[in-house]
């Protein structure tokens, strides 16, 4: 092979200093203006890990509150608020934060890239995550914190029952938090596909990276459902819009299949990833590869497609519909299979191998054990008679705790043993590690496997105080001890992580022998060249690996364009393409995100002014961090090998993340159809007496608008290309003009109609998709704007027109969604 | 001792022998996984089949188990969407926050209890269930599995006890700052005790027999008890809309017409007896936090006295 590596070595010896001196990081305090995979990942895992402390001791007050009955520790009003945030900060603000930090941080260096293709957006997507987080957080110490559960289901959430704040932080801030999970997902789904080390094929691709696509192709049809929900319970909240008010013709149900349709999905977001990384971890500990990868990859892609049919599972006990039950249990129980296969593929591997003794494979051991219970046990509640016992009961706080802790927080902890030395070249100490290791197990179980019997003996959940009936002392006198013990080993791992962070740098070699990629020597920079891959182990079969690619005899060994780059490769092969030039550190990101959150969390207490200076500054920098991409470059194409050289930019990842994007839009966009599709199904009469459709005049004029809005933008397009400027912007104002149009005509047709959101739920829907309309005009408004202001500026030519191409996308898109809302509504008047 | 395993009642008696296999079946399941992964451990490196470890252990064992799961799963939904037999009483029940409000349904004319659902041995009772608030949940462990109670639907539950007892029915869905004590106590009798019971229930209160419950009974309608709380006889609530914060439906209290024959006062909150019933009134929050009945400590306890001694007669 060496021969025909694809540089010639010795390499020039001013290449490294330059390549060096475009990925040097900032120092000191400006380190936080840096947006290196590196760093944002390094901020990212410690603030979710601070989450994951925060609402352990919340978990621990609980426990306390607990250890008898009858105790007094905690009111009812404390308690509620406790849980509620226990359960939604270990979700939101640790759970999904932390495995996509854990993919920002590793997966370039696994995946042999330089750094993710957007790096501004996953700095914005962390700070907003952190500065959101925060201040979410810190409602619990002002005693304003939701107390509405994780799940919150209204009526309960809804005004009249819940005057305060509190739901109102939780509806704005996650709806908000989850938006940085979106953004987190598209960057990771573009890296993957496109960033691969030249000859990584998808079939050579880490079963890891595999789980992180599965996972944030999850994300991006899952968390839309629950920011169309929150939408809508905030909009009932504010402005008294009747979604789930069952008077007014709402339905609490609603509610709770746009929750679900997220929150189940969830748990798999949270544990496929886990699985990914056991299936790193597994072959490496017994030396020898995977049994079965390309079962368990297609078992990881298994779970991601049932776990989109099972949310109903939630709801057996709500009184749905027959053939409801049915195809959910059927998928409930359907899930088992492909995590049967995962768990046979990895105990085949230790069967095939010999296990390395340590504190890694004690805890992946642990996750064997406590995930099979907790299997299981998911397994008992997809059977409908005992579901009907134990839900709500502290069996299912047993098992989803046995699935979340022994299945995510276990493999975490075999993770963070394992991979620590990345981060400064030690590793954590063994001796430690056991004591670590063994506390948090036998606490694990103390703590939770009592909660089955006392769920069997009539517990319900979410009380904040129990009788003292007989066992049920002991039982939670058992679960208090061990949630002690468990927190007891959290603290050491954390002390030893300390401690060990801290100590110099040195390089951490491959201390394991492992077969990945991220284990090759790297710097600020990444890898000094990127390797050919020709294996799923590459270090294992391509020996002399890690010499040839610090000397710098693979791929793009320095930085042609004299800034940071990365280099874009095909899909399927990973074929070189193209090189993509990289923005550096600047703080855009941050004032961005600063300037969402503050929007967010200033509008949740009513600061209105405060709160539109947040995001009109917010939507500024965003502008001024465009207005930075796509620009012509100096050099057209550059050299990466010896004989090879590719074209310097291009755009293929910008439409993929744009064609995420619009995915995510119809996701919330058929979020909130399905909420008008679930309330006009329910009524006897469609529309309800008192509303009606809006005629057909307004309706042709709206739909002649937006047609005509779409056949201008592509005249646009047409007229750049035959470089006719005046009528480009002839066409552009066109199309704006005609956009507002086909709203307007829309929006005066409802008004017409005499829409009245507050009189009843299927007004309000109608009310909400006519909203979103609206939303998607300023989008494009705003679009437009920075189209003309490019074109002005003369840098929108042919081979640089992505904000065009953009304005495109997302004007076809708003014309579908417009087209479908408006047969839709006037549509089912005439069907029912 | 454990209800969900050891039952005494129609549905909670046919999910018992799932409950047993499911427990016994999935621990027998996971002694033989970690033989497995110990004998994976301690073993040498050995060649594997995986076509064996993957095909057989991880789709067709984990199959064959699944599909009979499912077999009973379908069985389940039939026996729930089954119609009641003709001429079982139909008990109205309305969760409240944070207590249950029951109307028995029959020939004589519909009757209103709370918190303490009577039953016939051996005889099934139709619970129509809704809520006027929040969502609740009704669960008798060793009766019934739970149905939730939801404003804008009517769920249906067939609720049979096959020995006499009393049972606690805790409320099982997050309801909010009362929903720790929400309490349903189910008391089933033998039918002669059961048809006493009702017959005592349907009439009107007792008239007060001493001096001080008569001085009790004027306090009770001084201190405006009656305008949420209705005595047959004595006292209909007045509006609802009178008191609390005007949510609708939100309003009144349990019917005290019987208080005295109940077990517990504040749904399943305290044991009813007289001094209970006394700290209770004084300050319903120390015990209930978040209930709407409002705290009487300002009476002076001569006036406790008598009120106490008057609703401690209504048997």
């Amino acid at each position: 092979m060496s021969n025909a590596l694809p540089n010639d070595l010795p390499r020039p010896p001013r290449e490294l200093e330059q390549l060096k001196a475009a990925w040097e990081p900032p120092k000191g305090w400006r380190l936080l203006k840096s947006v290196n995979n590196t760093h944002i990942g390094l901020f990212y895992i410690g603030t979710a890990l601070l989450f994951f402390v925060g609402a352990g001791v919340l978990a621990l007050l609980m426990r306390a509150q607990l250890a008898m009955p009858g105790n007094t520790l905690l009111s009812a009003a404390t308690y509620n608020q406790f849980f509620t945030m226990h359960g939604t900060v270990m979700m939101f603000l640790f759970a999904v934060p932390v495995v996509e930090a854990v993919a920002v941080y590793m997966l370039p260096q696994m995946l042999g890239a330089r750094d993710l293709p957007f790096p501004r957006l996953s700095a914005y997507a962390f700070w907003a995550y952190a500065i959101g987080g925060l201040g979410f957080f810190v409602t619990i110490f002002f005693g304003v914190a939701p107390d509405g559960g994780w799940f919150m289901y209204p009526p309960l959430t809804s005004k009249p029952h819940s005057p305060g704040l509190g739901a109102d932080f939780w509806l704005l801030g996650i709806g908000f938090i989850e938006i940085s999970a979106i953004a987190g997902a598209i960057e990771l789904i573009v890296g993957i596909l496109m960033t691969r080390a030249p000859g990584m094929t998808l079939a050579r691709m880490p079963v890891f990276a595999w789980a992180m696509l599965v996972v944030s192709l999850m994300v991006i049809f899952a968390f839309p459902a629950v920011i169309a929900g929150t939408a809508l319970l905030e909009l009932e909240r504010a402005f008294d819009w009747p979604f789930f008010i069952a008077d007014r013709g709402g339905d609490p149900l609603l509610w709770q299949h746009l929750f679900w349709f997220f929150g189940h999905p969830e748990v798999y977001i949270i544990f496929l990833p886990a699985a990914g990384m056991v299936s790193m971890l597994v072959p490496v500990l017994a030396r020898t590869t995977l049994v079965g990868r390309g079962p368990v990859v297609a078992a990881l892609v298994a779970v991601g497609a049932l776990s989109l049919a099972l949310w109903v599972h939630h709801m057996f006990t709500a009184g749905i519909s027959r053939f409801a039950v049915v195809l959910a249990s059927a998928a409930s129980l359907a899930v088992a299979l492909p995590s049967a296969v995962q768990m046979f593929a990895w105990i085949a591997t230790i069967w095939r191998g010999k296990l390395r003794r340590g504190t890694t494979s004690l805890f992946v051991l642990g996750f064997f054990a406590l995930f099979v219970i907790g299997g299981l046990t998911g397994v008992m509640v997809a059977v409908l008679p005992f579901n009907r016992q134990v839900h709500d009961t502290y069996f299912i706080v047993a098992h989803l705790h046995y699935v979340l802790i022994g299945g995510m927080v276990f493999p975490l902890f075999a993770a963070l043993y394992h991979w620590t030395p990345l981060v400064g070249g030690h590793r954590l100490s063994e001796r430690a590690g056991r004591w670590v290791f063994w506390l948090m197990f036998v606490g694990f179980n103390s703590a939770f496997f009592p909660m089955h019997i006392s769920g069997l003996m009539g517990m319900p959940r979410r009380v904040h105080s129990y009788p003292d009936l007989p066992g049920w002392a002991l039982m939670n006198g058992l679960s208090t001890f061990g949630a002690l013990l468990l927190a007891g080993g959290v603290a050491l791992c954390f002390f030893d992580l300390v401690r060990t962070l801290s100590k110099s740098k040195q390089k951490p070699g491959d201390p394991w022998g492992a077969a990945t990629l991220e284990w090759l020597p790297t710097e600020s920079y990444g890898q000094r060249s990127l390797p050919q891959v020709s294996s799923s182990d590459p270090l294992w079969d391509q020996p002399g690996l890690a010499d040839e690619v610090q000397a710098g005899a693979h791929w793009l060994p320095g930085n042609p364009t004299g800034g940071r780059e990365a280099l874009v490769s095909s899909v399927r092969k990973a074929v070189p393409d193209y090189l993509l030039v990289l923005p550096g550190d600047g703080w855009l990101p941050l004032a961005a995100a600063a300037g969402t959150a503050g929007f967010f969390l200033l509008l949740t207490v009513g600061w209105l002014l405060s709160a539109w200076a947040c995001g009109i500054g917010a939507v500024v920098a965003l502008w001024a961090w465009l207005w930075q991409l796509d620009r012509p470059l100096h050099l057209n194409v550059a050299p990466i090998g010896r004989d090879t050289s590719v074209p310097v930019g291009g755009n293929r990842h910008s439409r993929w993340a744009i064609v995420l994007l619009l995915l995510v839009d119809a996701s919330i966009f058929l979020s909130l159809l399905y909420a008008h599709l679930h309330v006009a199904m329910a009524l006897s009469v469609c529309p309800p007496p008192g509303a009606t459709v809006p005629g057909g005049r307004s309706v042709m004029l709206a739909v002649g608008g937006w047609v005509a809005a779409s056949v201008a933008v592509e005249i646009a397009a047409w007229r750049l290309r035959r470089g006719v400027r005046w009528q480009l912007h002839l066409a552009l104002l066109a199309c704006l003009v005609f956009v507002a149009i086909g709203f307007g005509a829309d929006f005066s047709g409802h008004l017409n109609a005499q829409l009245q959101p507050r009189a009843n739920a299927w007004s309000a829907t109608v009310a909400t998709l006519l909203a979103y309309e609206a939303f998607h005009l300023l989008l494009l408004v705003l679009i437009g704007a920075f189209v003309l202001a490019r074109s002005a500026s003369g840098w929108l030519t042919p081979r640089h027109q992505a904000p065009l191409a953009t304005l495109r996308a997302m004007l076809h898109a708003s014309v579908v969604q417009a087209l479908v809302a408006t047969v839709v509504v006037r549509g089912l008047p005439v069907w029912l | 001792m454990i209800p969900v395993l050891h039952p005494d009642g129609l549905d909670a008696l046919a999910a018992a022998p799932m409950a047993w296999t499911l427990l016994v079946g999935g621990t027998l399941i996971f002694m033989v996984m970690m033989v497995l992964l110990v004998l994976a451990v301690r073993g040498p490196a050995r060649p594997v089949r995986p076509l064996w470890w993957l095909a057989g252990g991880g789709l067709v064992f984990p199959s064959l188990v699944l599909l009979a799961l499912h077999g009973a799963n379908l069985q389940h939904i039939e026996r729930l969407s089954s119609v009641p037999p003709p001429g079982t009483p139909l008990l109205a029940v309305t969760a409240r926050s944070w207590w249950w409000e029951l109307r028995l349904e029959d020939a004589l004319g519909p009757l209103t209890f709370a918190n303490e659902l009577v039953l016939p041995v051996g005889q099934p009772v139709h619970l129509a269930l809704a809520s006027d608030g929040v969502i609740h949940s009704l669960w008798v462990p060793a009766l019934a599995g739970k149905l939730d109670l939801v404003p804008g639907r009517i769920q249906h539950l067939l609720l049979q006890s096959d020995k006499a007892g009393e049972w606690r029915g805790p409320c099982a869905e997050f309801c909010g700052q009362g929903h720790t004590q929400m309490v349903l106590t189910v008391v089933a009798l033998p039918a002669a005790d059961y048809a006493a019971w009702l017959a005592n229930q349907r009439l009107p209160a007792r008239a007060p027999a001493t001096e001080l419950q008569q001085l009790g009974l004027q306090h009770f309608v001084q201190q405006r008890c009656s305008a949420c709380h209705t005595v047959r006889g004595v006292a209909l609530a007045v509006l609802p809309a009178m008191v609390g914060d005007g949510q609708e439906g939100e309003q009144g209290g349990p019917d005290l017409t019987h208080l005295a024959s109940r077990r517990s006062i504040a749904a399943g909150t305290l044991r009813n007896d007289a001094s209970n019933l006394r700290a209770w009134l004084i300050d319903p929050q120390q015990f209930k936090a978040g209930a709407r009945m409002p705290a009487y400590g300002h009476l002076d306890p001569a006036a406790m006295d008598a009120l106490v001694a008057y609703l401690s007669s209504l048997q």
